[in-house]
């Protein structure tokens, strides 16, 4: 079912044009890159401050306060772009490695957000002036720090077509996590 | 004129060992992009409070003085990495309008980043000015178009 809809998607004439614009595919992919110094970038610090490895003088509260908006601006353009790009060739997205192992590192990535927000953010009030924060705020920066790092670097990967379901044959642990659908 | 510079980095072994590679031109771009978000903070955190928003509450110098690690850190990453790339496909460079925009704003980025910015925001206070809004507008332009042409050297030529 997933499938179907995908192969429709992307089928659609909006998403024709997308893939094979001239300007628009690189533009939407420019922006994509670019936005990482924004989004990356921003949360990057926040991340070191909560490991106390810079801007120790300033209160978290006023990192996640005053910079963290700027972060979610970075955030909001990277998941239009983002969308759209897997809107312009959606099966080919969704049979690539890299593009599923991006997915779960984002949703991983989240969740360590919501956690630290829901849990020991609260009680930043409390703990924001130390220069080396509590080991759960610790723990949230590194994950994240980790997190964001490996989907930078997989999701410039998805760009290669290496383990592709069109180049037979493959491993078959490359089929099965890629999903192929495969002769018998 | 040039083109026998770009040649001559062409034929490098390390040119050569990364074009002949599958993976290592992806890996290097990768670790390229991962200096690019670091790069992006440590600039961003100190252009955006020379504008006035982001951490206003701190001082323009106490700032830039936190951030400079990490922007030269960064410089250096994405140095190292540029330059591996450059010497694996010198020739097509020299072709290509993208890398020429790139490595002609480059150095002006750099230059005035360790000259105008770093005076004006190794000096400032809490307030942010004409001028300090000025420095911040003209650093996030001059970055952005090194990152926007480059970029645009895989997509052109």
């Amino acid at each position: 079912m997933i499938l179907s809809f995908l192969e429709w998607l992307g089928s659609t004439s909006w998403s024709v044009a997308l893939l094979e614009s001239l300007y628009a595919w690189p533009l939407l992919e420019s922006t994509h890159v670019l936005s990482l110094g924004l989004f990356v970038g921003t949360a990057v610090m926040n991340d070191l401050r909560l490991l106390g490895w810079t801007m120790r003088r300033v209160p978290v509260w006023e990192i996640t306060g005053r910079l963290l908006p700027w972060t979610r601006l970075g955030f909001v353009v990277m998941v239009i772009t983002g969308l759209l790009i897997f809107y312009s060739n959606p099966l080919r997205y969704y049979h690539n490695i890299f593009f599923r192992v991006k997915v779960g590192l984002l949703i991983v990535a989240g969740l360590n957000a919501f956690v630290f927000h829901r849990g020991v953010h609260r009680g930043v009030a409390e703990w924001g002036r130390a220069a080396l924060p509590p080991r759960q705020a610790r723990v949230a920066g590194a994950v994240s720090l980790v997190a964001w790092a490996l989907i930078v670097v997989t999701g410039r990967m998805i760009a290669y077509n290496w383990f592709d379901c069109s180049i037979q044959p493959q491993a078959d642990w490359v089929n099965w996590a890629a999903g192929c659908v495969t002769q018998p | 004129m040039l083109l026998w510079v770009f040649e001559w980095c062409d034929a490098t072994a390390l040119g050569a060992a990364v074009r002949n590679s599958l993976w290592l031109f992806p890996a290097i771009e990768a670790v390229h992009l991962l200096g690019l978000s670091l790069l992006g903070g440590a600039l961003l955190v100190v252009d955006l409070r020379l504008l006035g928003v982001g951490l206003k509450r701190q001082t323009i110098a106490e700032l830039a003085e936190q951030m400079r690690p990490w922007l030269l850190g960064a410089l250096v990453v994405m140095g190292m990495t540029g330059l591996l790339l450059f010497l694996s496909e010198a020739i097509k460079c020299y072709y290509n309008d993208a890398f020429w925009m790139k490595i002609t704003t480059l150095p002006v980025a750099l230059l005035f980043s360790f000259t105008v910015r770093a005076r004006v925001a190794g000096t400032g206070g809490l307030d942010a000015s004409m001028r300090t809004r000025l420095v911040g507008a003209i650093s996030i332009a001059l970055w952005f178009i090194v990152a926007a042409a480059g970029r645009w050297i895989g997509f052109s030529g």
